[in-house]
């Protein structure tokens, strides 16, 4: 066998079994993408009530005056959250995120003058900003795939006392997450969004208009309840950004993992033609040799009588 | 007699819902049971015991941060964490409870010792 022909062998060998782990990984992510999206479903009574409750409890307190609703007042630093993936091969997951990240503290910084203050969700993000010795407030890594809450818990217990520590003495004002909303299975968009300080209002009004809300009794107190109702609802909004961020990665991922499937495919035609011609010119190489031997032979023995 | 729709809903489930004749909760000022035909009220929850009376029998839940509000007979109790107690692991929450001994945290100690109280019941 030619040399040529056993290269292409091997190609095509390994880009054999390149297709089978894409193949393989593709078909976990996908069914990955089924209980990822059936936590954020399960996460949804809980945010719908959680909702119905702050407005209830934020619509009553006559003059909202809490520090975690908008106040109006200048920020001078911000504090912006990604969540990215720890593991790549997700296509553009973590990449956009990071970009989108990048447009919003250019924002902040460029329009808003404020200070940007990152915490980071993922090892990506995470080796981003350290091969690039930025200064990084806080990190989290190790179960982007599956978010817990008692993970986001923790984020957003960090970003609450950061939120609540004045900005002069490395407190923020504002706290936006850069996350990737899932809109379906084809199409995930990172997407910024601002929690503190909080716009209950908003929400309030469209809640409102569908069902009155009814005249709450609070115990012990209005304050008290808001006071204890903001920083779960906080808690609830980062743990639904990771929930969504996590299906969107697996989707990512399955999207990048069929078109490396599709790509090696292409590969292993293109390389068994390649290999097919050479086995082609190694025969006619052969035959013409024997022909040409043989002429060769028939031509000296006819000479030599 | 009105019954009351319950939901009791932790962050990442829901936990329990369906028809209860009463539920007892337990909140920073005291106990309170909540019969059909309560007025609204939205109140915060101390880590421990939740307790729904229903046709069937009683349902114990150990719950931990949260809060619950009624309102038109329905009431949802929103916890950070809640567990059944059927669906308690005692042996889990008994090395939880000896991991927070040894660590010195009330809190996690508290939540431990609830659900070994819960699950007993």
């Amino acid at each position: 066998m030619g040399a040529q022909l056993r290269v292409y062998r091997r190609r095509i060998r390994s880009v054999r079994a390149t297709k089978k782990i894409t193949r393989a990984m593709e078909l976990i992510a996908a069914s990955r993408i089924v209980k990822a999206q059936g936590r954020v479903d399960a996460a949804r009574p809980y945010a719908l009530e959680l909702r119905r409750a702050v407005s209830a409890a934020a619509s009553q307190t006559s003059s909202v005056d809490h520090p975690l609703l908008a106040s109006g007042v200048e920020s001078k630093r911000a504090a912006v959250l990604i969540v990215t993936s720890d593991r790549g091969l997700a296509g553009a997951y973590s990449t956009n995120a990071l970009k989108e990240a990048e447009a919003l503290s250019r924002l902040l910084v460029e329009e808003g003058g404020q200070e940007v203050v990152n915490y980071l969700f993922g090892r990506k993000a995470l080796g981003f900003y350290s091969f690039r010795n930025r200064p990084i407030a806080g990190s989290w890594t190790g179960q982007t795939d599956a978010p817990t809450y008692e993970q986001a818990r923790e984020i957003a217990d960090a970003l609450l006392a950061a939120y609540n520590t004045d900005a002069s003495e490395g407190g923020v004002d504002e706290i936006h997450v850069v996350y990737t909303r899932f809109i379906n299975m084809g199409v995930q968009e990172a997407s910024v969004l601002r929690i503190l300080p909080l716009e209950v209002v908003a929400a309030s009004a469209e809640d409102s208009a569908r069902e009155p809300l009814a005249l709450y009794d609070f115990e012990p107190s209005a304050e008290v309840v808001l006071d204890a109702l903001l920083p779960q609802y906080i808690a609830q909004l980062i743990y639904s950004c990771l929930l969504e961020s996590a299906a969107s990665e697996h989707a990512a991922r399955r999207r990048a993992m069929k078109s490396a499937t599709d790509n090696a495919e292409e590969l292993i035609k293109s390389l068994v033609r390649a290999a097919n011609a050479a086995r082609q010119a190694e025969i006619t190489q052969e035959i013409s040799e024997i022909v040409g031997g043989a002429d060769a032979l028939s031509d000296a023995t006819a000479g030599s009588e | 007699m009105a019954t009351l729709q319950v939901e009791l809903v932790a962050a990442d489930r829901k936990v329990w819902s369906g028809e209860a004749s009463m539920v007892l909760v337990r909140t920073p000022d005291g106990d309170i049971g909540v019969l059909p035909g309560h007025q609204p009220v939205l109140a915060v929850l101390v880590g421990g015991g939740v307790s729904i009376r229903t046709a069937e029998g009683s349902i114990e839940a150990a719950v931990h941060g949260g809060f619950f509000s009624v309102s038109d007979n329905r009431v949802s109790i929103l916890a950070e964490s809640a567990e059944l107690s059927s669906e308690i692991d005692v042996q889990r929450a008994e090395k939880a409870a000896a991991r927070a001994r040894q660590d010195g945290s009330q809190d996690d100690l508290d939540r431990a010792e609830t659900r070994i109280r819960v699950a007993s019941l």
